[in-house]
């Protein structure tokens, strides 16, 4: 049993209660510093002021919001679906999972951001497609990553229990693999939603059409407006945690009666 | 009988060459604007699907190899690879910084949160979002801070604005990867240790920090890709010269006259991240009797 | 088919081929097990008396030798279903109810709804969890996850039994609750059984006959018959000749020479 027992000297409340806490606490430094102390740097204006912004430019921030956040959905999807597809050739042939465990690997640590201007290249500047291709490879190395491992969770007595009744291997897959791998599935889903939210986002950085959350904050604060600036870093912000809020929503009701 | 390392490279060396015969294959056989549905044939309908295929928009593999020898921009200017190296330098050497920072202050987040448990409570959901803030956010507040502190005296290169930014990205896996750490330890031995009238600092040098180590690895790991992508972000937002990230965006701009000279940063941050998580590797050699049992990420 | 025996292995032997060497798992193994018979497997660790019952399962294949299942090969057995086994671990899938869980044999044989609901009845009374049936397997206790490992050992109404120390991980008192019940059951549904277990208590109270198997390399050393002229229940767990037979498995155990004659 690890030490991470619930201390029975807090109060369940204060699970609630404290993040909260320091959110306030937070503001509230903020606020001080910019509107009553004066002494905040120039490209950090008052929580007021940046939503402010954002309600009464909703009309530009919106479609922009969507573009991110569509590029971000389409590379989701994609990165998914080709995960699942390359993790199943994986776990049931070995050559295929020699050669993919390397790249993969090289993958998970380089910076996938940096192709977006070759890939802006071969599609079309004009394109979103080299920001989606980006979302989707970085959407790709989770999930593929945790249905792999997913894949080869089955436990040796659930094995037996299906060959000893007889059940072909599409049943096994059907009835013992398949239900194993989900909840894994789920999790790499929650990590790349938002890896693809920030690789759509930072991708229009190096490229592409001049639209998008990203080319929006970074015209913004090149001319000095930080408010505007920040209210589109805001709108980046509720396309990840709506992102977020939705694939651990999945993840939760897939898991609940996971293989332990 | 082969090791398993030897496998592994021969496997991998296979897979790098099976990735060019297929961008030879594709460029050889697709069509030369690319693979589009639901287009009417003018430029930007419809969606893409494959790329397009002529020279300018996807060079061959040999192309790239022989522009990296040419040289960087025409007449007496080093060649490519050289560029790139030097490059490619500064920015492994920002990100080694921004490494060091974000493992300083995730180590030291994670020990506070695994003491006090209504630390964690409070910090960790706001640890867990930061990561869905772009830090390309902070760069300009970074910057303009670091201008303002130079200017009143206290010395603030560039750089370490660019280092500041690449550590958020990487303290976020140290945070998680070593609470996780120092929480693993069995009550058996947390109460073995209360036996021995040990106090925290004994508890956590003796029992968690070691504990911590399986965990710790991995992170170390993703830490240091985060910083490597963080400063290739944060370089291009700043505006920052003599990193690879600059260079990346210079060049693809003229990617229409020069398609293959875009490869060279290209493969250069490509070849950053496999340096810097090979260096981190490699700290984990020395503590090989520390990592009994643990999971590879 | 009727009075081919249900198991029945001639010459029987397994190698395993590891990094260091073959290790003969099992070798020269000779057994009849008759139809309705009781028999026990009992040695110690590396015996092979889990491998025996795995190679009649059809889990694995011997090297050496004949198996017959009711005069068919292993593997024929297997895809028949003409057995049903249970494991050690209750291995019960934790995503589907109890119901779902019995069912699983059933449903892989595509077995139609209405049949396998009506099976799953009689099945969950007969181990008696017929309020318990809509539950998930971490709501139950050990002892209850195997009764549901045994109803499903049964869904078939197989007339074999292959049981691999199914009560291995349960306290004593459960053990010797389950032990009844899987007499009754056995005496009821007239299969035969090859139990697997490491309890000469346990052997002796369970089986018609206990076979003592001994390692390295894994063969059996002695049969001993174990039948009582009575039924088996809980006054027989102290009767003396209860305790004799006890004595007589644990010396042919430890190698010392029982004084009885033994039939082979």
């Amino acid at each position: 049993m690890s030490t991470a027992r619930v201390d029975r000297r807090l109060p369940a409340w204060l699970r609630v209660a404290a993040p909260a806490g320091v959110a306030l606490i937070g503001l509230a430094v903020w606020v001080l510093i910019v509107d009553v102390a004066d002494a905040a740097p120039r490209m950090l204006p008052s929580p007021f002021a940046i939503l402010e912004e954002f309600f009464t430019r909703w009309s530009i921030i919106a479609p922009d919001m969507a573009i991110t956040g569509t590029n971000a959905l389409v590379g989701l999807v994609a990165g998914t679906v080709l995960a699942i597809l390359l993790a199943a050739l994986a776990a049931s042939a070995r050559p295929i999972d020699g050669m993919l465990a390397p790249l993969v690997a090289a993958l998970a640590v380089i910076p996938i951001v940096a192709l977006t201007p070759i890939l802006n290249t071969m599609f079309g500047a004009s394109s979103q497609f080299g920001r989606q291709a980006v979302a989707a490879i970085a959407a790709f190395v989770p999930v593929f990553v945790n249905v792999l491992r997913g894949l080869r969770q089955t436990r040796p007595v659930q094995r037996d229990l299906l060959r000893a009744s007889a059940a072909s291997r599409a049943q096994t897959f059907r009835f013992l693999t398949l239900p194993t791998a989900l909840p894994y599935l789920m999790s790499g889903i929650r990590i790349a939603a938002s890896l693809a939210v920030i690789s759509a986002l930072v991708a229009e950085y190096f490229g592409g059409p001049a639209d998008g959350i990203g080319t929006a904050i970074a015209s913004y604060a090149k001319s000095g407006r930080a408010a505007l600036a920040w209210a589109f870093v805001l709108g980046g912000i509720l396309i990840g945690l709506l992102f977020f809020l939705v694939t651990s929503l999945l993840e939760r009701l897939s898991t609940r009666r996971a293989p332990v | 009988m082969m090791t398993r390392r030897a496998a592994a490279a021969i496997w991998g060396v296979v897979g790098v060459a099976a990735v060019v015969a297929l961008w030879e294959l594709y460029k050889f056989l697709g069509p030369a604007d690319g693979v589009v549905i639901g287009g009417d044939g003018s430029t930007g309908s419809g969606v893409m699907i494959l790329p397009r295929t002529h020279d300018r928009a996807m060079p061959h593999v040999w192309e790239m190899v022989a522009r990296l020898f040419a040289s960087t921009s025409g007449g007496d200017t080093p060649p490519l690879w050289v560029s790139v190296l030097s490059a490619g330098g500064v920015t492994l050497g920002i990100a080694a910084a921004g490494w060091v920072i974000g493992v300083l202050v995730g180590g030291i987040l994670a020990i506070a949160m695994q003491r006090w448990r209504l630390i964690e409570w409070g910090l960790l959901p706001w640890i867990v979002v930061s990561q869905t803030v772009p830090l390309i956010a902070f760069a300009p507040v970074v910057n303009a801070l670091g201008g303002q502190l130079a200017r009143e005296g206290i010395p603030w290169p560039q750089w370490l604005s660019v280092a500041v930014i690449a550590s958020y990205l990487a303290f976020f896996p140290v945070a998680i990867g070593m609470l996780r750490g120092l929480q693993a330890p069995d009550s058996i031995h947390v109460d073995l240790l209360r036996t021995y009238a040990a106090g925290y600092g004994t508890t956590l040098r003796r029992l968690r920090l070691p504990a911590a180590v399986p965990y710790l690895l991995p992170a170390l790991r993703l830490a240091a890709a985060a910083a490597v992508v963080g400063a290739v972000v944060a370089e291009v937002s700043i505006g920052m010269r003599g990193g690879i990230g600059r260079m990346l965006i210079q060049l693809a701009g003229q990617a229409s006259s020069d398609p293959a000279a875009p490869w060279g940063p290209t493969f250069g941050t490509i070849a950053l991240g496999l340096v810097a998580a090979a260096s981190v590797a490699l700290v984990g050699t020395g503590l090989k009797n520390y990592r009994r049992g643990e999971e590879t990420a | 088919m009727s009075t081919a025996p249900a198991v029945r292995a001639a010459g029987v032997g397994k190698i395993f081929p590891t990094r260091t060497g073959d290790v003969v798992a099992l070798t020269d193994v000779d057994l009849d097990v008759a139809p309705g018979e009781f028999v026990s497997l009992i040695g110690p660790s590396g015996c092979g008396k889990s491998t025996l019952l795995r190679l009649i399962a059809d889990l694995d294949a011997a090297t050496t030798g004949t198996l017959e299942i009711f005069g068919k090969p292993a593997a024929t057995a297997r895809l028949d279903q003409d057995y049903g086994m249970a494991f050690q671990q209750a291995g019960l899938l934790p995503w589907r109810t109890i119901a779902e869980n019995i069912a699983l044999p059933l449903e892989i044989q595509r077995v139609t709804k209405a049949e396998r609901t009506e099976r799953v009845a009689e099945l969950a009374e007969l181990v008696g969890l017929t309020d318990f049936v809509q539950r998930y397997p971490d709501q139950l206790s050990g002892g209850m996850q195997q009764r549901v490992a045994i109803a499903r050992s049964l869904a078939a109404r197989p007339k074999l039994l292959l049981m691999d120390e199914p009560f291995g991980a349960l306290d004593e008192m459960t053990r010797e609750r389950l032990q009844a019940e899987l007499t009754r059951i056995a005496a009821e549904t007239g299969a035969a059984v090859v139990f697997v277990t490491h309890s000469i208590p346990e052997a002796v109270f369970l089986s018609d006959r206990v076979v003592v198997m001994s390692p390295r390399p894994g063969r059996i050393t002695t049969v001993i018959p174990t039948r009582f002229d009575r039924i088996r229940d809980e006054a027989l767990r102290e009767s003396t000749e209860y305790f004799a037979k006890v004595t007589e498995v644990r010396e042919a155990l430890h190698g010392t020479p029982a004084t009885r004659a033994n039939e082979r």
